[in-house]
């Protein structure tokens, strides 16, 4: 048995679908018989991708202007539900906009809202969530029993994207009806903070530096070793609440989820909400002062060390290597 | 045009969530299904950040009082003297039996109706996420059931003239996003550096107003909260996966050859 049609919330930055959309499609092929993609933004210009991942129409708002998605993408949802066109299930990344929206639509819909899932499946015509709590270390599997649409935010990465080949998505125009001043929130300006290297989301290797480290300065050795593997450099919340990087390379519950086929952790202690932004990758090294620390809970090669120690020495060693 | 140095005096109300100390291992009621909320609870970390925003922009505004609000069982207060403690000027609180299961959406209608009860609140600031829910959902539900604007995830707010200057964090860096008030915020930790409550603080915290409501003191119908207002049933709780144990070594200087050994093992040098 399956859904009979579900709608993902569709992302983009410059006409580029994010990842997490198309895991979110590829998931809803599996659950539903029809996938359809909502956009806050112009439709032609997703409608290729968002197609070939699976979506065979794509219900576009137009340009919104700068104005924040929360509001007036989920007053268009929930105009369009209460025309009847109410899909069973809506799914949204946990992502900035994908948040506010859900958050919006669940007070239009009156519906609850299953948050934080890494899988999601279907029984007996029912959507079943799955939330892992505690560090991962217990997963959660919640069934809604209201009436749909069902809104669910999925966490990133919980589902490999893979396309379908389909024809673009046919573009269907999503009204967006009068929200008043609850719609006067407007971005006026985009700033793009400079990293170098592979992107957190993309990297086969990340190397992470946490408040071991000691000092500000000392993540040029993440820096520097994550050059030397063509990794992505990561940190810890601790030390990007600290100033030490942008908020970019947070790695967590908060920040970026990452599965990399390596994931280095320097001086980072492994705290539940770290954890369990990098606890699906494949290979976990971990350098802790701290034989206790909780991430040697989760390393496959443990170093019980100094950063200061064995970074520069690592460092040299694959620099002597070439 | 004149241009006014200091705004009108501003009233700000912040969401305040009590929780259990995250520091102590949590575990889930097997009969509820719920968190344990049994001990003493205590300021959410997260929500220190607004408080401390709400009082620096209070003072940038030349005045206006600081209103905290929280939904929490038992009638727990402890979490919001440490609040008044940093200089709020109030308190809110909604406890009540049938509130127990109640999920973000039944919290939000919780909330938005205590603060509705806040005389001219022009700025609501929460957290992004609470620390033990982190559902992330309940400062947009708030807005939209008070008909507010709001701006999520903000690393900085200034208010000038009536209206909300904010940057929020984007996964590219951030946007410069504006609102005119009244409007819902919620801030990032690190937006700004907690105070620590001074002696004087903590007694003042004391006596300081601490409005304690009912469901039905907040006009709230108890059908559409807890249990029964929430729209989802948990249907299984599992231990995950548990991953390989791994090599751990004591660095004995050769803790360098064992991780090129292992990457070199997986080809990647
Ligand atoms: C709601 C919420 C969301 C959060 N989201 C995130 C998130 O997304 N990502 C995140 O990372 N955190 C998040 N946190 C914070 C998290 O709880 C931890 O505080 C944080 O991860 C700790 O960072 P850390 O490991 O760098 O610092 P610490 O916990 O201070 O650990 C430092 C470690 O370094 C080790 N060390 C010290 N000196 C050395 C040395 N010379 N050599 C080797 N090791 C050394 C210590 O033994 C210790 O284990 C969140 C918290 C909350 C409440
Ligand atoms: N019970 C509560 N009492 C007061 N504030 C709350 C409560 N629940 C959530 N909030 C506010 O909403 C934010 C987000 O919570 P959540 O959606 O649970 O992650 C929190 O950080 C608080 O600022």
């Amino acid at each position: 048995m399956t859904l009979s049609k579900i709608w993902v919330y569709a992302e983009a930055t410059d006409g580029n679908v994010s990842n997490t959309t198309l895991e979110l499609l590829t998931k809803a092929r599996e659950l539903a018989s029809t996938v359809e993609a909502v956009f806050g933004g112009d439709g032609a210009s997703v409608a290729a991708t968002l197609g070939e991942y699976g979506a065979t129409t794509v219900h576009a708002t137009g340009d919104l202007g700068g104005v924040l998605q929360g509001v007036p993408v989920a007053a268009a949802i929930a105009a369009a539900v209460a025309g009847g066109a109410a899909p069973d299930a809506i799914l949204f990344g946990t992502s900035y906009d994908g948040r506010d929206v859900a958050g919006r639509l669940s007070v239009a819909l009156d519906r609850t809202v299953i948050t934080n899932n890494v899988d999601l499946e279907e029984d007996g015509g029912a959507l079943v969530c799955t939330e892992p709590v505690f560090g991962g270390a217990t997963l959660v599997r919640t069934k809604f029993t209201g009436g749909g649409p069902n809104i669910v935010l999925v966490r990133p990465k919980s589902f490999a994207a893979e396309p379908a080949g389909g024809a673009p998505a046919t573009v269907e125009a999503l009204a967006v009806p009068d929200t008043g001043a609850a719609g006067a929130a407007r971005v006026t300006n985009r700033f793009v903070e400079e990293r170098s290297g592979p992107s957190l989301d993309d990297a086969a290797i990340v190397v992470s530096g946490g408040r071991g480290l000691g000092e500000s300065d000392k993540f040029q050795m993440v820096e520097d070793l994550a050059k030397l593997l063509g990794a992505a450099p990561g940190a810890s919340r601790a030390i990007v609440d600290a100033g030490w990087v942008p908020y970019s390379y947070q790695v967590g519950q908060t920040g970026k989820v990452v599965k990399p086929t390596v994931y280095i952790a320097a001086g980072i202690s492994g705290a539940t909400q770290h954890m369990v932004g990098m606890k699906g990758s494949k290979n976990i090294i971990a350098v802790n002062k701290d034989a206790e620390a909780p991430i040697f809970g989760v390393a496959d090669l443990g170093i019980i060390g100094d950063v200061h120690k064995v970074l520069p020495k690592l460092i040299e060693a694959l620099k002597a290597r070439g | 045009m004149p241009i006014s140095a200091k705004n009108d005096p501003m009233n700000i109300v912040v969401c305040a969530k009590q929780i259990p100390d995250p520091a102590e291992p949590g575990a889930l009621d097997p009969q509820t299904k719920t968190l344990k909320r049994d001990g003493k609870l205590i300021l959410d970390e997260s929500d220190m950040y607004g408080v401390e925003m709400a009082l620096q922009l209070a003072e940038a505004a030349g005045g206006g009082e600081v209103t905290l609000v929280s939904m929490a069982p038992d009638n727990k207060v402890d979490g919001l003297r440490s609040g008044l403690a940093m200089g709020a000027a109030k308190a809110v609180l909604v406890s009540d039996p049938a509130l127990a299961g109640t999920d973000a959406l039944g919290t939000a209608k919780v909330l938005a109706a205590a603060i509705g009860k806040v005389e001219g609140a022009q700025l609501v600031l929460t957290a992004t996420e609470s620390s033990d829910g982190y559902t992330g959902t309940v400062p947009e539900q708030v807005a939209a059931i008070l008909g507010m604007p709001s701006i999520t995830f903000a690393k900085s707010i200034e208010v000038r003239d009536g209206t909300v200057y904010v940057k929020r964090q984007t996964d590219a860096g951030y946007d410069e996003v504006e609102c005119p008030l009244p409007c819902v915020v919620s801030v990032t930790a690190g937006v700004v550096e907690p105070r620590y409550p001074s002696f004087k603080g903590i007694m003042a915290a004391k006596s300081k107003p601490l409005d304690q409501l009912t469901l039905a003191d907040a006009g709230i119908d108890a059908g559409s909260v807890g249990w029964a207002g929430g729209g989802q049933e948990i249907v299984g709780i599992e231990e995950a996966p548990a991953r390989e144990a791994g090599e751990i070594f004591e660095d004995d200087g050769s803790g360098v050859d064992k991780i090129v050994a292992y990457l070199e093992n997986l080809k990647i040098v």
